[in-house]
């Protein structure tokens, strides 16, 4: 293994080291950006990172000044999956007979949430099924952000897009209810070892979860919740207190499936009004309050579900 | 060596052995689908030590052969057809990566609608992106075509992707008479693993491969992308010679000329047609009309000088095009376009008409070509062109 252990509970099992270093051109208050420092920190030098067309890729890893100290490659939009079990097997396969040193080697693919649930959602699947020792990492800013905030199928109910406006005729701006990504993958691939969600707000959890899922030896799927600014609207220095708020209020869970075994990584002692979450964000703000009841109600049954209340 | 009856795919697949691939992805389109299964075959039977990745899509089959390349493995992939179009995104960056994917291509006619004939126009469109592009003539040329391809994509001077196409069941599924090599002498031509070059993912030495650029170094990636392709021609001709002199065959890296002494006109075209044309050409000898066939082996590069100096003899030439280019200068084939341009500059040039032949799959005879051997063999006389670009039996 090439950390001395899995397991982040204080600062003192912090890296030191920084693998995601000054030159990325993101907003301030980014979450992915913060995502990606977070990543790269657990993941350590002996990591091979790709990242899909998306934020990350177009503000964040620019010619001359790309913030990676590790190895890292372009995939295109739709082919994070494809990207991370052509690596995989490719270490596999020259190890195996010998072509280069046998060694430990994580292969990470980051996409946001368009390039995993949408125009990825096939070649994800075929790398879950193919058994490649892997891990995807989704950073779900909740649209296409990059390419000016359209609507993916991780966008929240209600929110505002620019592909999803709220007008005098279509009072709601979205109304697709947001994909549920993770339970997904965990459900419908039997080969898959490792599925979590994780959020910014909690690094130590997000970084535990990251070595998790390249210490497995097979496919493995983070989600991050990642809060932007920009196509959330809130002013950056909130992104933290977003980040917490969404899991406080239960809009976003944190758990782990390893091997098939659901478990909670953490249990708000008690859940806040969903109104705490969404009023700090613009992207809500047409919302009226039977709207926010709607939402508080799938809030709660979701909870209830998942074993938080 | 071993002299073999067998298909084009599975000269091909076993081209793929000799190479010891470390990464294959498959997805099945006819009349390609053979390769894969010949693959798929050996490594179950423990004859080839390779990842086989059974993929969901054909643009996931590029984009993992491009990511298993840009760590170093040696690859192969393929496809034919509308399954090559839905893997464009992935075609269109593996030779913008610069990794040397070698890939087999059985050409078939386009969708709609669905047609199981063959037509170069698949493949073809995309002729401009930086891939390197060959037709063997029968299932022989596969293998050898194959094994050079590796050769060539891995130079250093190169790193280009490479495709090997195949008419589709005229070479992908008929069988021929095959000399394979040893294994040994394959891998003395070509060793198992690829040379060093300096973008390879790998810890050791953390790089980063195509972070976004814009306009301030987009300028000079092309061009060094157009430099490559330059050098892909001078390296083409060393990889022929040292595989003719260690297989004893192989041929000339770009143009092979049938019949062509002292002829007063030719025909040119690439792939299995030949084989059509030297029947049509020795025919047409017998009645007294001098004309050979140009087979053109390589269309990416664009050997200009080459084919230059093997047309410029004839007075008229005619371009087979088992392909379309709707619209363009003359509603002519796409080899046309190409051709005739790479002769405009000649002091003294050859009258270049353009036949459109097998298109949606119908079947090039003898006949056809002894017509057209006619139809120009009289333009050679008369210096009359009654039609520029004609369709070859079609149904008006």
């Amino acid at each position: 293994m090439s950390w001395e252990k899995i397991e982040i509970r204080t600062l003192k099992d912090v890296p030191k080291e920084e693998y995601y270093v000054a030159g990325h051109r993101t907003c301030q208050g980014c979450g992915p950006a913060l995502a990606c420092r977070l990543i790269a920190k657990a993941a350590g030098p002996r990591t091979v990172c790709i990242v899909a067309t998306g934020c990350m890729y177009v503000a964040n890893s620019s010619y001359n000044t790309t913030p990676w100290a590790i190895p890292w490659m372009h995939a295109q939009l739709g082919g994070i999956g494809s990207a991370v079990a052509g690596a995989a097997a490719a270490f596999k396969a020259m190890m195996r007979k010998g072509k280069i040193k046998k060694e430990e080697i994580h292969v990470l693919g980051i996409a946001g949430d368009g390039g995993a649930a949408d125009i990825g959602l096939s070649a994800i699947s075929g790398a879950m099924l193919s058994g490649g020792d892997h891990l995807i990492i989704t950073y779900d800013n909740e649209s296409y952000a990059n390419t000016g905030i359209q609507a993916s199928s991780l966008t929240p109910w209600g929110a505002w897009t620019t592909f999803t406006p709220p007008g005098k005729m279509l009072r709601l701006g979205n109304v697709r209810v947001k994909k549920d990504l993770p339970r997904m993958i965990a459900a419908g691939h039997p080969n898959v070892r490792y599925v979590a969600t994780a959020s910014i707000s909690f690094p130590f959890d997000l970084m535990t979860k990251v070595r998790k899922g390249l210490a497995v030896k097979g496919p493995a799927f983070i989600q991050i919740h990642t809060p932007c600014p920009k196509g959330w609207k809130f002013p950056p220095e909130l992104t933290i207190r977003i980040g917490r708020l969404a899991v406080e209020t239960g809009m976003w869970t944190l758990y782990e499936v390893e091997d098939g075994q659901f478990r909670l990584t953490f249990k708000p002692p008690k859940r806040k009004p969903v109104s705490e979450y969404l009023k700090l964000q613009g992207r809500f703000a047409h919302l009226r309050e039977p709207d926010i009841r709607y939402i508080q109600e799938q809030v709660d049954a979701a909870c209830k579900q998942l074993g938080i209340d | 060596m071993v002299r073999v009856i067998t298909t084009g795919t599975v000269a091909i697949a076993t081209a793929v052995k000799h190479a010891d691939v470390d990464v294959i992805s498959a997805y099945p389109i006819r009349p390609y689908t053979g390769v894969m299964n010949e693959l798929a075959r050996m490594i179950a039977d423990g004859e080839l030590d390779a990842e086989f990745i059974v993929c969901d899509s054909e643009h996931t089959q590029f984009e993992i052969a491009k990511h298993a390349a840009a760590c170093g493995a040696r690859v192969f992939t393929g496809s034919a057809g509308i399954g090559w179009a839905y893997a464009h995104e992935a075609i269109v960056v593996t030779p913008t990566d610069r990794v040397p994917v070698v890939a087999m291509v059985g050409n078939r006619a386009l969708d709609d609608p669905g047609n199981f004939g063959v037509e170069h126009t698949d493949v073809l469109v995309a002729r401009d992106l930086g891939w390197m592009m060959c037709w063997p003539e029968n299932p022989q040329e596969a293998y050898d075509l194959t094994l050079m391809g590796y050769k060539i994509a891995e130079n250093p001077n190169v790193l280009l992707p490479y495709i090997v196409n195949c008419d589709g069941n005229f070479i992908t599924h008929v069988r021929f008479p095959v000399d394979l090599p040893d294994e040994e002498l394959a891998r003395e031509f070509l060793p198992p693993t690829p040379p060093p070059r300096p973008n390879i993912l790998h810890p050791d030495k953390p790089i980063s491969i195509a972070p976004h650029v814009d306009y301030y170094w987009g300028t000079e990636i092309r061009r060094q992308m157009d430099q490559a392709m330059k050098n892909a021609i001078e390296v083409t001709k060393r990889v022929h010679e040292e595989f003719n002199k260690i297989f004893g065959r192989g041929g000339p890296p770009f143009i092979e000329e049938i019949n062509t002494k002292d002829a007063d006109v030719a025909m040119i075209g690439v792939g299995g047609m030949t084989m059509v044309a030297r029947a049509a050409v020795r025919e047409l000898r017998q009645k007294g009309i001098n004309i050979g066939f140009v087979k053109l082996r390589r269309f990416r590069p664009f050997a200009t000088e080459e084919i230059r100096e093997a047309l410029r003899k004839f007075k008229v030439v005619a371009v087979l095009d088992n392909d379309f280019s709707f619209g363009s200068a003359h509603c002519g084939g796409i080899l046309f376009q190409e051709i005739r341009s790479a002769l405009y500059d000649l002091s003294e040039r050859p009258i270049v008409v353009n036949y459109l032949i097998g298109l949606g799959g119908r079947e090039i005879t003898v006949d056809a070509m002894k017509r057209i051997g006619k139809e120009i063999y009289e333009i050679s006389k008369t210096k009359e062109v009654k039609h520029i670009v004609k369709w070859v039996d079609v149904r008006e």
